[in-house]
């Protein structure tokens, strides 16, 4: 029983993790039409500025507040700089951009800074276990738990109670309409990745917290798991994203359980086999009813119609 | 026309789709306080022409006056601030936001003050949009969505209400109730731009009407001189007319 509650805790924080994630990229494919495979720099981006706060003697507080706002402007300056160039383009041209933003990313981390780990020094109290009767709990998984649903709260009422966040939400269905509200293109898509940008930095402080250190390559496994879960729990629907996050993690930790030592090195394999039985079950994922529309194949279909830029000519008479 | 400057003023529209001329030089225009019918079979042009005033697709034209004010230039967005509003073919309510959700979008361009009062003169016009407040607006019939389609449109207190097939689709009882609606909003003074495939009962309620065929107007009058010239009104349908 204490080994179960343990895993659960385990998974939860795992999940809470995952699930902040793929809502960052599921808001900006879901009003984009974009799978941000740029996401996992952002996370990197975050632990930069982490290590670089610290270095410059900087409480753990401030220097976090300081990542997280970095990962918020770097995302706004992608959209800015690499997207909105490309608004309106095809699904295969979206992807190849954010793979090239990400690798540009990757080369600058490894030629401009190190291509070796960079240790970051975790406040101490984050590594200690508290115990409740007979389980001990490691504070930074609790953290990670709290966290992360103090972030998708936030995420909700921004999304639930605010003009802004309920045209985040209608232009998922229909983002012409959305202008037709009179409501600004450009402020809703910068919100989207201003958001994500803030949920990727929420994320790389507890990947980072729980393994200590930042290199260039340290937003790939989280970006890929997020885009798993996000595929997973449905794509284009946000609260797909967290149901797949939390039920990735439990897949995960499951098997990390159960599996007899020999096949630990097929973790992965086994994971994915349950991922793929998922799918073949509910193409559309596991969020939401039979529209598939919203699911694997949404990824395939035509995006984001041109959006806010219109010529008008004047007609010679 | 009354000697004053007309609301909405429409000279020499033209919509193409890649090679194809969905709208031919239309001119027309609507005075403050008219409800104003585009009539004509489908694919005549009249969507094309209510989203080319809204700013959703492109167009050409010599001018598009609105206030005395040339909005050629203007997006979307700005031209639902200047008091644009449209109801589009469909309905294209927000499913899976609430109908309060939807309506507080149609009002994002206004203050909180001033959006409370469209709440309640939105909620007084349509008391089943009251009644089903918190409700998935894709759980709603499709009477009660197209009420929610115009009120949302008059959440942001538009100048000129451009509604697109506010019939279509709709059960004959249904239809009642929506032509009823206009009526009064006609009477509370709202300019609307109307378009149908509803002729007869749209002329009951507009005050003048153009009727357009492939992409061209090719009959135009006040409601009475339409409903006369039916036999023109056929002939147009046909292709024959004008």
């Amino acid at each position: 029983m204490v080994e179960v509650i343990q895993q659960v805790i385990n998974a939860l924080s795992l999940g809470g993790i995952y699930a902040i994630l793929g809502l960052g990229l599921a808001m900006v494919f879901s009003i984009f039409g974009l799978i941000n495979f740029a996401h996992g720099e952002l996370m990197t981006i975050a632990g930069y500025v982490l290590f670089a706060g610290l270095a410059f003697g900087l409480p753990f507080a401030a220097a976090t507040l300081l990542a997280v706002v970095a990962a918020t402007i770097s995302a706004v300056l992608m959209e800015r700089v690499a997207f909105r160039p490309l608004r309106g383009a095809s699904v295969p041209t979206l992807l190849l951009a954010s793979l090239a933003v990400s690798i540009i990313l990757k080369v600058l981390f490894q030629t401009l800074i190190t291509s070796r780990a960079l240790p970051i020094a975790i406040p101490e109290v984050l590594g200690r276990s508290v115990h409740i009767g007979p389980v001990s709990f490691p504070v930074m998984q609790l953290v990670a738990i709290v966290v992360s649903v103090l972030l998708l709260l936030g995420l909700n009422a921004l999304l639930k109670r605010t003009t802004l966040g309920i045209a985040m939400r209608a232009a998922a269905t229909n983002f012409p309409i959305v202008r037709l509200m009179g409501i600004n293109a450009n402020r809703v898509i910068v919100s989207a990745f201003a958001a994500s940008g803030f949920l990727a930095g929420g994320a790389a402080i507890l990947w980072i917290s729980m393994r200590g250190s930042v290199d260039p390559m340290m937003g790939l496994l989280p970006m890929f798991k997020a885009f798993i879960a996000v595929i997973l729990g449905g794509l284009g629907r946000l609260s797909g994203a967290v149901v797949g996050g939390f039920v990735l993690a439990g897949i995960e930790v499951t098997f990390q359980v159960l599996l007899p030592a020999g096949l630990a090195q097929y973790q992965d394999a086994f994971i994915f086999l349950i991922v793929i039985l998922l799918l073949t079950w509910r193409p559309q994922g596991l969020v939401g009813g039979s529209d598939s529309e919203k699911g694997v194949k949404a990824l395939l279909r035509p995006l984001v119609k041109k959006a806010p830029v219109q010529k008008e000519s004047v007609q010679q008479s | 026309m009354t000697s004053e400057e007309p609301l909405l003023a429409v000279e020499n529209l033209a919509v193409k789709y890649g090679p194809i001329a969905a709208v031919k030089d239309i001119s027309f225009e609507i005075g403050r306080g008219e409800i104003v019918a585009l009539l004509g079979p489908n694919g005549a042009g009249k969507t094309s022409t209510l989203n080319a005033i809204s700013g959703l697709i492109e167009s050409q034209a010599t001018s598009i006056r609105f206030q005395g004010v040339d909005i050629r230039r203007d997006r979307v967005e700005a031209r639902v601030r200047k008091g644009i509003a449209l109801s589009p073919e469909g309905r294209q309510i927000f499913g899976e936001l609430t109908v309060a959700e939807n309506l507080r979008l149609g009002g994002a361009t206004r203050s909180r003050s001033e959006r409370e009062e469209s709440y309640a003169n939105v909620y007084e016009l349509f008391p089943i949009l009251w009644e089903r407040k918190e409700q998935y607006a894709g759980t709603l019939s499709g009477g009660q969505q197209q009420q929610l389609a115009i009120g949302r449109a008059l959440m942001s207190a538009p100048q000129v209400l451009l509604l697109d097939e506010p019939s279509l689709g709709l059960a004959p009882r249904i239809v009642d109730v929506i032509f009823d609606l206009i009526a009064l909003l006609r009477e509370r003074g709202v300019t609307i731009l109307i378009v149908e495939q509803n002729v007869s009962r749209t002329l009951e309620i507009a005050d003048r009407g153009y009727v357009l065929e492939g992409g061209k107007v090719v009959l135009s009058g006040n409601s009475e001189e339409l409903q006369s010239a039916d036999a023109d009104l056929i002939g147009a349908y046909l292709g024959i007319g004008g």
